[in-house]
């Protein structure tokens, strides 16, 4: 008796679960079907007074009418978002892995107080020296120029950190052949290490080039000039300040977001994986 | 390492340094002024008050987003069907950015005419149509402002737990079920005590995260270029004191020093606290 009521409760807890699951995942998806609709959408549609779930005319010259306008600096804003994450991420990787190594690696006799002056800058937020950051930035007239944007973002101790945390796991007696074999440790680090942390390498890469895409603040406390926005910039300053056609605004965001949603559906894993690992070294 | 120095270390010594003098358009010091930037600063009410936005959206957004995306882990953990697909719906708005998202609730759900997607829902059940953001009382932004944070995070943090329900050993349920212990009883007496560690890792991010709050309530909040006087939480107050009309970088680098010593101190003390928990047990 006890059994066949235990059974029939959990069935019922089974549809409870997924009613719940699939409730909360129309909510998570109904603001990207948003998207989506509104950028296919004509802008006297998008006035009107009633809620369409669907476009009366799709209208898909909003796409072309976009890189056409030249109000919008689209292609470039575009550019500069792809060269500004892409070097970042580039730059993270080959400082903070440089840096994690010779920190898990190589005694000398500063290390320890090297790697604490490190972990304590984790105690304060980026977000907090924008101020200061400015001020260095602005003294070395790096204002809106693609320099100011890409190199303080640079030397990340989180990254760093973490990196020396994986290298300290890494197995010796793989790097002691190596030396045998006459390679110091930079030969060591390209020709063994770093082949052989790829996934660790990609968890760290997907995760910087997101935060990289998706920055807001330090872009447009240092991109002031057109020709430096980054895409959000440029998104932003229309959603903020000067009006455009609110169609071509939320086109303008797809485009935007197409980069990541791609490489969310391709490399999930290692995302997933980057935030597993940044996430518990916040503790 | 010498990057690390100058991009991160010179900056702090530097703003430290300019916050005990005057520094208006430039970032030179002029005259100097010892402490006087700070107090000002703690005089301000306009900086004081923009303390007292924190601890309210952090009132609202800790425990929810804890909530929520704990839900969602304990939900998807326990799907086998399509459980990847679940789990990367919920972690899709992560790849999505605060200026996005903003948009899309500024323009879309909380348009405040009819034909935003929440008047239109308020519509079938005949209520008015609310402006959303167009008011500063009743403060209907809040809402507008944590859903949306909410969407963008809930994700991330149902990954966290995720994996810290996965490193539960199964032989605790094992056990849990032979003394004939099921649901909210295993959930309050093996899931969440084996999810202490994790626990504590995303309160403090969410705490700290809320602390750094500034794309949505810029994005959201500001029309034709301008501010409202009201929501303006830390980072917002801060942008606009050193890099607004005044560039008034003394004040700026003094409030900055000063977010920088509470948050500090917040982290140190929750983890003392909730190690000092440990203890306990």
């Amino acid at each position: 008796m006890a059994i066949v009521r235990s059974r029939r409760q959990s069935r019922a807890a089974g549809w409870a679960r997924y009613s719940a699951l699939v409730l909360g995942a129309l909510l998570f998806l109904i603001p990207f079907y948003l998207l989506v609709r509104s950028a296919l959408m004509r802008e006297q549609d998008l006035g009107s007074p009633d809620f369409n779930w669907l476009p009366p005319v799709w209208e898909t010259s909003n796409l072309t009418g976009l890189f056409d306008n030249p109000a919008i600096p689209m292609a470039r804003s575009l550019l500069n978002s792809g060269l500004i994450a892409v070097t970042q991420t580039v730059g993270v990787l080959v400082v903070s892995g440089l840096a994690g190594y010779g920190l898990a690696r190589i005694p000398y006799r500063w290390s320890n107080t090297v790697f604490y002056s490190i972990t304590a800058t984790l105690l304060i937020p980026a977000a907090v020296t924008f101020v200061p950051s400015f001020v260095l930035v602005s003294t070395l007239g790096w204002i809106s120029t693609l320099r100011g944007l890409i190199i303080p973002g640079l030397f990340q101790a989180l990254a760093t950190f973490l990196f020396r945390q994986f290298f300290l796991g890494f197995p010796r007696e793989i790097e002691e052949a190596a030396f045998i074999d006459g390679l110091g440790y930079w030969g060591t680090f390209w020709k063994i290490v770093v082949p052989n942390s790829l996934g660790f390498v990609a968890a760290i890469g997907t995760i910087t080039f997101i935060g990289s895409w998706n920055a807001f603040l330090w872009p447009l406390v240092i991109g002031r000039d057109q020709e430096s926005w980054t895409v959000q910039i440029a998104l932003s300053t229309f959603l903020t300040a000067q009006s455009v056609q609110v169609s071509q605004l939320f086109m303008a965001a797809l485009v935007a977001i197409l980069p990541l949603l791609l490489m969310f559906l391709f490399l999930q894993r290692w995302i997933v994986e980057g935030v597993e690992r940044t996430g518990i070294a916040g503790d | 390492m010498l990057g690390l120095v100058v991009f991160v270390y010179l900056p702090i010594l530097w703003s430290v340094y300019l916050s005990f003098f005057d520094s208006y358009n430039t970032v030179t010091p002029t005259t100097f002024v010892g402490v006087g930037n700070y107090l000002d600063m703690l005089r301000d009410p306009a900086f004081r008050s923009s303390l007292l936005t924190f601890l309210a959206f952090a009132v609202f957004i800790v425990p929810t987003t804890f909530v929520l995306s704990l839900s969602a882990a304990l939900l998807v953990a326990r799907t086998r069907v399509m459980q990847s697909f679940f789990r990367s719906v919920f972690f899709l708005p992560t790849a999505c950015s605060y200026v996005v998202a903003a948009l899309i609730w500024k323009m879309s759900i909380f348009s405040g005419i009819r034909s935003g997607l929440a008047n239109a829902v308020l519509g079938w059940f005949g209520i008015e149509s609310i402006p959303w953001l167009s008011l500063a009382d009743p403060p209907w932004y809040w809402l507008v402002i944590v859903t949306a944070r909410l969407w963008l995070q809930v994700g991330f943090y149902m990954i966290l737990f995720l994996a810290g329900i996965q490193r539960i050993s199964p032989t605790l349920y094992e056990a849990a079920a032979i003394d004939g212990a099921e649901g909210w009883k295993v959930f309050r007496h093996i899931t969440l005590p084996q999810l202490r560690a994790t626990s504590t890792a995303v309160l403090l991010l969410l705490l700290i995260n809320a602390f750094q709050a500034f794309d949505e309530f810029y994005n959201i909040l500001s029309t034709f270029g301008t501010y409202p006087p009201y929501a303006r939480p830390p980072l917002v107050y801060l942008y606009y004191t050193a890099l607004g009309s005044g560039q008034d970088f003394g004040h700026g680098s003094a409030g900055a020093v000063i977010l920088t010593l509470i948050i500090a101190v917040v982290a140190v003390v929750q983890g003392r606290i909730l190690r000092l928990g440990d203890r306990g047990d």
